[in-house]
């Protein structure tokens, strides 16, 4: 199924909140482990213990800096995995099949039964959303959690991808971006999410929502009323507070 | 193939069995669902770990390190026997035991001790959960010499949370999340409170509510927060200050809350001849007096329908006594704490600090919210209403780990409490069972008699020189120095000054070092190579100076190489442990709750798990509470204790599904055998939510009050006011000044008179006056990585790939001044040493401040890792800086690198200087490496349980 | 991009063995017998050769007759088909100017087509990838084209043919090195847009996500010096065509004509790992290096 699907109406994905994600890595983690006992190989890790640890994550966090023109810098943590591509270039330069859109949800899979471990997907993908596995020689990539969210066995509320459940902050939404009512394209449309690398053409799914504005505190020009002295002196202060007292309720 | 494609089995069986149970990867102690799969062997192994939903804590949600807790049960730095030492102490060369030898080696060493001189015996453990069974088993041992680890952590936070208003952050209370508006976080990255943290970052940031980080530091939590003010380190007190004056200036303080309850209505003697000069005016009953408004007449703060006012003064002997709150003005007023007087000292603009005091007063007044829930306070008086000051703040090590820390910890609580936000809708709120005042806690003891039980616990909150641990000649009676007129108030006990102290035999010697816990080699000492020598040293007859060293650890840490004799643990998924109500439990501000941990896993070596080893040990030492009458041991393990033991009556390590008359109930009640089985058929924890009516004002509200004593947190009600007048400093003051019989040695007086003022004060970092700011111009700070836990996150194979080795973070002016460049190196110095390490660049950083992450560098040879491994050879630790002494000043003493009045470890005091230093082959200092007790991990690893 | 031996070896060596065949399709040179079988056992040495090289870099060569399911797709289906469509052609092809001693023209123009097609499919595997500005450029297809066409025609000793092809292959190859510098550059893709942090200042990679490596960057992020990249540029100029242009002006004789293709095939390889070494894969953006 190397071929693209025609798309899908339900278009899988997630929205990740870039003004909320801490950079605690928890989804990292909880997708290492689920995906090393669930979907194909386990997610491998080579000389664990040495010096050279290398090992398979669909699911990596990033951290940039970003100067303003004026002001401190920022930071802004960035989790990153498979977007999920409308036009995926990884599915389309697979030899052998093994890649591939599902038609009915636009989740991006790797058959592995199937794959040569050519890599030329990972080449093909510009977001860096694939690794071959160490030990097992085939292509790994986020499965968007398929064995879950369909998963019967799995009470419905935990029907979503391992590390939008595990995240502390709720900095990933899951959802139908095909559909302009769900929750998280609602989300997209208030908070003005966005595609990483628009100019690749590849259509992630997968949308950012940007990181609100920093160190825009109301300058104080406005505040100050609300700092408006009462007083100078202890002694004003003592004075002020019999006024105010007086004032409140029960006070004569 | 549907549509040409694979066919996929879309609800795969997830696992063979849930078990549930709680995480140990931090102080958190989320709830986790542990999946079991049959193995190879058809024996039933841990699959996948995800966070429990129902668990109050974390609601389903799990950091990084609980979801790695699979690669922490496996890993090979587990410890596999008890080991005896055959080697040099720090050589790391063992032979395995049996646990017979073990126990009977300890039982030899400890029996003479308890029976002569119990105090030659130091127990000290670290991060444990279990603090009130081993202090319970130290207690009975004899020895004053026990704490936790408290004293190097945040004792600054914790005990300025209770001595001013009956609780701290973390377990005992937390932002009102769901209705806050204005959220101040000072100086955490990560903290104990950490999923909850984030899950409360998560819901202000849904509700569009704003969040300012103070911090030197923009990551993390910093990284996300609406404004940041990357503040000098050790300057927020003054910051705070500074809010608190522009906020009294223009009146944006909540009279009313002030007036009924806290202690700013309390009348101040104010006489300058009296014993009590400073002290609260009290009545015959000892009752502090308010003016009652209703009469103008002295009044008990809790009278029946008294109205305290803040303005009204008394006057007695020609002396007008005033209320607190002008003793308040006449401090805060002064134009020291005006922002432009502060603001280059903490390097933030003026304009700043006046927006945030701005913003403080806007929210807190302007969007006050109201809940229509009547409620009815400790005088009787019905209160229509729950009015919310929706500004919140928390804090953690940034501003307690400061030689200033618990002045500047109790400023910030005054400052919550100026605008009534502290239990009110919106603020922060307590979790039960806190709030609980100062007085209720219990005084620390230390009366020792041999062969019989210390005559109280050992730590507690002293209230004045009466209650501190001195000796007849009036030297310090606990080896670490605890509660002596060198730290008068250090609740949690000093950690990290008993290797110091016991190797200079200052107080005095002691026979046998016993830790559980804690990396005393490596990370959780200051001067750790110092450490290490001090541990190693011996006398002139060729004997280690400290005799005899036990010590009880999971893994193969830096500390087992030097330790005598190992008594291996478990790992969290094979015991029991209970996270009691009597130690640091799990609660939320709407429920009490506690938990267990319950072994899920059998171990597969020879190891057991510490606490019910200590009632093997006990038992064998004869320990009362430990034997029964006939001398047999009474609890067979720690689980048995769990069940069986009684503190008070009707009150156990577990509140729930205790026996009562008529059946199972909640709070109080006898034993039940079945305890154990509910917690597990509930998910490894216990909850009951507090009522409605009980949810807020908890400290003067008589249905909290009332709940409570029903639950069993104290036997009668307790209502209480806060404290911003601090009495039990004014005492250690007053003595200072020469009032009373218990006098500080004269080389402290100054000091004590200068800290421990009653109303909170910031003074320069103890280090500060010593070192000189020219030749240290640059400060130094650690973080936790949100990945990893302390130096144990490192045998996960998972985790330290994510954090290998740490940078030293330069910021943009030391960057460019020096000429840095990726891949460069530093040599970093300060008064008391140097290390050399890689260094990266950072803008987001306090211009004269670096930092790298804590316990990132690791000692070769540990935790079953690889000699070259990158945490050996890039990584490092910024503890070779900093000493637990202070450089000398030239008058004898070497004085502690603590708080002054707490003892807490002053750790981000440090000051370095930085220069560009060629590339070594390994970061410096490069120890030689110890043996590893358990060999080496394997080359690759690809663990699935099913198939 | 990570300069694996084993597709520098496939790429240049194939590219070699397919040039000749293409030559030796077209009929340009005709041998027979002992001769014309020496000539196809070199150009089937290089292509299949080379075509063994590259099953070395794949984690599963047991399943690499998956590899031609794809063939609407993938590039590397298609190069699959066409190498092995050409090899057989261009074997009974040869079969008939070793064995009978006759020559199948149209065999040998299909046999031609297909082997120039093959290094075509090979060069597009590169081209089509986006993510690598560098290569995303019909200057790839024309290079690795006019390589194979131009060190074909060396093999074949046909000096009039290769001269002029390794004049205008060397030429394409300095295009592609000067337009290619800027490609990355040009191509609009950056930091900023690959984290969409662009609007609110300057974008610089902090802490990558893990310390250790990965795949990722093993694969795809190769810094190489700027000093030794020119060096190298140099090298490969000045070795893959220049000196055999040189030789080839000299008077003929099989010493400098084997000389030649020995300075053209050690040009090809440093030209190929530069190819590789020099070319910035996007992913690199996110790890602040290229
Ligand atoms: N520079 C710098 N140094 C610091 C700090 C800082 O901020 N900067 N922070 C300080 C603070 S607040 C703290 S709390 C300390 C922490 O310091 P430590 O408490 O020493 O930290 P850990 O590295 O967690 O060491 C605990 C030990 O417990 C062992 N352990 C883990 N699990 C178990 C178990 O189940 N049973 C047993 N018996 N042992 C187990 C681990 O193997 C490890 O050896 O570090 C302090 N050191
Ligand atoms: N993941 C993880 N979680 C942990 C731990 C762990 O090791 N890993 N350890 C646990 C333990 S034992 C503890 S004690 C807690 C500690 O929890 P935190 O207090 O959050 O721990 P630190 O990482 O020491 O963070 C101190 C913060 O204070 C900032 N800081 C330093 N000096 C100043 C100052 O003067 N002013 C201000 N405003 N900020 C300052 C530093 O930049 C840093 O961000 O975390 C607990 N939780
Ligand atoms: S992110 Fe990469 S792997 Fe995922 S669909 Fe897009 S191109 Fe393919
Ligand atoms: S590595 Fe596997 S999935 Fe990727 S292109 Fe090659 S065969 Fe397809
Ligand atoms: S959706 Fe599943 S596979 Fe993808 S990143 Fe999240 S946890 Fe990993
Ligand atoms: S779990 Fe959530 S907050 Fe943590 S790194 Fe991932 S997205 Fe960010
Ligand atoms: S915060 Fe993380 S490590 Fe700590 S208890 Fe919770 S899941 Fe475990
Ligand atoms: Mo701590």
């Amino acid at each position: 199924m190397t071929q693209l699907p025609p798309p899908s109406s339900v278009k899988l994905g997630l929205v990740i909140d870039l003004d909320t994600c801490v950079g605690c890595h928890a989804c990292v983690v909880s997708c290492k482990g689920w995906n090393t006992e669930n979907y194909g190989a386990p997610l491998a890790d080579e000389d664990p213990y040495g010096a050279d640890p290398v090992g398979t994550f669909l699911n990596r966090v990033h951290s940039y800096e970003i100067q303003p023109d004026e002001g401190a810098a920022q930071l802004v943590h960035f989790p990153k995995s498979c977007l999920h591509c409308e036009d995926a270039p990884c599915v389309t330069v697979c030899p052998t099949g093994a890649s591939y859109k599902r038609a009915e949800d636009g989740i991006v899979l790797v058959n592995e039964s199937d794959c040569i471990g050519c890599g030329l997907c990972a080449w093909a993908c510009p977001y860096g959303a694939r690794e071959m596995d160490v030990a097992e020689k085939v292509m790994k990539k986020c499965t968007l959690c398929v064995d879950r969210i369909y998963n019967e066995n799995l009470p419905e509320e935990d029907r979503v991808p391992a590390c939008v459940r595990t995240c502390p902050a709720g900095a990933r939404h899951f959802g139908d971006l095909g559909d302009p009512d769900s929750d998280v394209s609602q989300l997209v449309a208030e908070r003005g999410g966005l595609d990483l690398m628009p100019e690749q053409g590849t259509k992630p799914v997968n949308k950012y929502l940007p990181p609100r504005p920093r160190d825009k505190a109301p300058e104080y020009d406005i505040l100050a009323p609300y700092l408006e002295p009462v007083t100078d002196t202890p002694k004003g202060f003592v004075g002020w507070l019999d006024r105010a007292l007086s004032a409140l309720p029960g006070g004569e | 193939m549907a549509n040409g494609q694979p066919d996929l089995d879309l609800s795969p069986k997830i696992s063979d069995e849930i078990r549930q149970t709680t995480c140990y990867m931090c102080a958190c102690r989320c709830g986790i669902n542990v999946h079991m799969k049959a193995g190879a062997d058809g024996k039933k192994k841990v699959a996948y770990i995800e966070g429990n939903r129902d668990h109050p804590v974390n609601k389903g949600v799990l950091c990084a390190k609980g979801s790695a807790g699979i690669m922490q049960v496996n890993a090979p730095s587990r410890l596999r026997a008890p080991l005896k030492r055959v080697g040099p102490r720090g050589s790391g060369e063992f032979e395995e035991i049996s646990w017979d030898e073990a126990l009977q080696i300890a039982t030899d060493w400890l029996a003479p001790l308890r029976a002569e001189a119990p105090e030659k015996l130091a127990f000290f453990t670290g991060r444990d959960q279990s603090q009130s069974f081993t202090s319970l088993w130290a207690q009975s041992f004899g020895t004053p010499n026990y704490a936790a680890h408290g004293g190097f952590c945040s004792v600054n936070m914790a005990a300025a949370g209770i001595y001013t208003m009956g609780g701290a952050f973390w377990e005992f209370g937390q932002p009102d999340w769901d209705r806050t508006k204005l959220f101040l976080l000072f100086g955490v990255a990560e903290d104990h409170d950490s999923n909850p943290i984030k899950m409360g970052i998560g819901k202000i940031k849904e509700r569009g509510a704003r969040m300012i980080g103070i911090n030197p530091i923009r990551s993390g939590y910093n990284a996300v927060a609406d404004d940041w003010l990357g503040i000098t380190p050790g300057t927020d007190g003054l910051l705070i200050l500074s809010l608190i004056h522009c906020l009294m200036k223009a009146g944006r303080i909540d009279l009313d809350y002030l007036a009924r309850f806290t202690n700013a209505s309390c009348l101040v003697n104010e006489d300058p001849d009296s014993p009590q000069n400073g002290l609260l005016l009290r009545d015959e009953e000892g009752e502090p007096q308010v003016i009652d408004r209703r009469t103008g007449k002295l009044a008990p703060w809790n009278g029946a329908g008294v109205e305290p006012d803040l303005s009204a003064t008394w006057r007695h002997k020609g002396v007008t006594h005033r209320p607190v709150l002008h003793h308040m003005a006449d401090r805060y007023l002064s134009d020291d704490y005006a922002p432009e007087a502060v603001a280059d000292r903490c390097g933030i603009p003026a304009r700043r600090i006046r927006a945030v005091a701005g913003e403080i007063a806007r929210v807190a007044f302007d969007e006050a919210i109201t809940l229509d829930r009547e409620w009815t306070d400790f005088r009787g008086v019905t209160h229509k209403t729950m009015v919310g000051r929706p500004v919140s703040m928390h804090a953690m090590r940034g501003i307690s780990a400061h030689s200033n820390g618990f002045q500047t910890c109790r400023a910030l609580h005054m400052l919550q409490i100026l605008i009534g936000s502290v239990e009110t809708p919106g603020g922060m709120r307590f979790k039960p069972p806190y709030p609980k005042p100062a007085t209720a806690h219990p005084k620390p003891h230390c009366k020792v008699t041999p062969g019989a039980p210390l005559d109280g616990p050992h730590l507690g909150y002293p209230h004045g020189p009466d209650d501190l641990c001195l000796t007849d000649d009036g030297r310090p009676a606990r080896i670490d120095k605890a509660f002596s007129w060198e730290n008068p108030m250090s609740a949690h006990g000093l950690m990290h000054m008993v290797i110091s102290n016991a190797h200079a035999g200052d107080p005095y010697r002691i026979d046998t070092l016993f830790m559980y816990m804690a990396n005393m080699s490596w990370n959780s000492s200051m001067n750790t190579s110092g450490t290490m020598k001090m541990l190693t040293d011996t006398d002139e007859n060729g004997e280690y100076v400290i005799p005899r060293i036990i010590y009880s650890d999971a893994y193969s840490s830096e500390m087992v190489a030097y330790a005598d004799l190992i008594l291996p643990d478990t790992t969290y998924l094979e015991r029991h442990d209970c996270i009691s109500l009597l130690d640091r439990p799990i609660c939320e501000a709407d429920a009490v709750a506690d938990a267990i941990r319950w072994p899920v896993v059998e171990p597969d070596r020879d190891v057991r798990g510490f606490q019910s080893m200590l009632c093997d040990l006990g038992a064998r030492l004869g320990l009362p509470g430990f034997v029964n009458d006939d001398g047999s041991q009474k609890y067979a393990d720690y689980a048995d204790y769990i069940t069986n033991h009684i503190r008070r009556p009707g009150i156990g390590p577990l509140a729930g599904w205790r026996m009562g008359e008529t059946g199972l109930q909640d709070g109080r009640g006898n034993p039940n055998e079945g305890q154990i089985d509910s917690y597990i058929a509930n998910g490894g924890f216990w909850m009951s939510h507090v009522p409605g009516e009980a949810a807020f004002y908890k400290p003067f509200n008589t249905a909290y009050q009332d709940w409570a004593v029903k639950m069993g947190f104290y036997d009668s009600p307790q209502p209480y006011i806060f404290q911003l007048w601090s009495e039990p400093m004014r005492r250690f003051q007053l003595a200072a000044e020469g009032e009373g019989v218990r006098q500080p040695p004269d080389h402290l007086r100054a000091r004590i008179a200068a800290t421990m003022d009653p109303l909170p004060i910031w003074y320069a970092p103890m280090s500060e006056a010593l070192e000189d700011d020219g030749a240290y111009p640059v400060h130094a700070l650690t973080q936790r990585p949100m990945a990893m836990y302390h130096s144990w996150g490192t045998q996960n194979a998972w985790l330290r790939q994510i954090h290998g080795h740490n940078p030293l973070y330069l910021p943009t002016k030391i960057w460019e001044a020096n000429g840095f460049a990726e891949g460069d190196w530093a040599r970093v110095t300060s008064p008391h040493g140097k290390i050399t390490v890689p260094v990266a660049h950072m803008a987001a950083l306090n211009e004269d401040t670096v930092w790298t992450w804590n316990a990132i560098g690791k000692r070769k040879g540990a935790w079953a890792l690889d000699d070259d491994a990158p945490e050996a050879t890039k990584g490092f630790l910024l503890n070779h800086l900093i000493h637990e002494l202070l450089p000398p000043k030239g008058d004898g003493m070497r004085w502690s690198n603590s708080d002054p009045i707490t003892g807490q470890a002053a750790w981000f005091d440090l000051r370095v200087k930085i220069e560009k230093a060629p590339a070594p082959a390994e970061a410096k200092p490069a120890l030689p490496p110890i043996k590893s007790p358990v060999g080496r991990g394997p080359r690759s690893l690809a663990w699935k349980v099913g198939s | 991009m990570h300069p694996a031996p084993s597709v520098i070896i496939f790429t240049s060596l194939s590219g070699l063995g397919f040039g000749l065949l293409f030559w030796l399709g077209l009929g340009v040179l005709a041998p027979t017998g002992w001769v014309a079988f020496v000539f196809f056992v070199i150009a089937y040495l290089l292509a299949v050769g080379g075509l063994l090289a590259s099953t070395f870099h794949l984690g599963h060569p047991e399943r690499a007759l998956k590899a031609f399911t794809q063939w609407r797709s993938s590039w590397l289906s298609r190069e699959a088909w066409a190498s092995v469509a050409a090899l057989i052609v261009m074997a009974l092809y040869g079969a008939g100017l070793v064995f009978f001693g006759t020559r199948i023209a149209l065999l040998g123009w299909i046999g031609a087509l297909l082997s120039i097609g093959t290094v075509l499919t090979t060069s597009m595997i590169y081209a089509q990838i986006r993510a690598v500005p560098r290569w995303h450029h019909w200057s790839t297809p024309a290079m690795f084209l006019s390589f194979s066409l131009a060190g074909g025609a060396l093999l074949a000793g046909e000096i009039m043919i290769a001269l002029p092809l390794l004049a205008i292959a060397g030429t394409i190859q300095v295009y592609t090195w000067i337009d290619g510098d800027s490609r990355l550059a040009r191509s609009g893709t950056d930091i900023a847009s690959a984290t969409g942090l662009g609007t609110t200042g300057t974008v610089r990679a902090f802490e990558p996500p893990h310390t250790g490596t990965n795949y990722l960057l093993r694969e795809f992020v190769h810094v190489i010096g700027r000093k030794h990249s020119r060096n190298l540029r140099v090298i490969a100029l000045a070795s893959g065509f220049g000196v055999p242009i040189l030789l080839m002006l000299l008077p003929f004789s099989h010493m400098l004509a084997a000389l030649a293709v020995l300075f053209h095939l050690a040009g090809l390889f440093a030209s190929r790992w530069l190819f590789f070494a020099e070319a910035e894969h996007v992913v690199g953006l996110y790890y602040g290096k290229r």
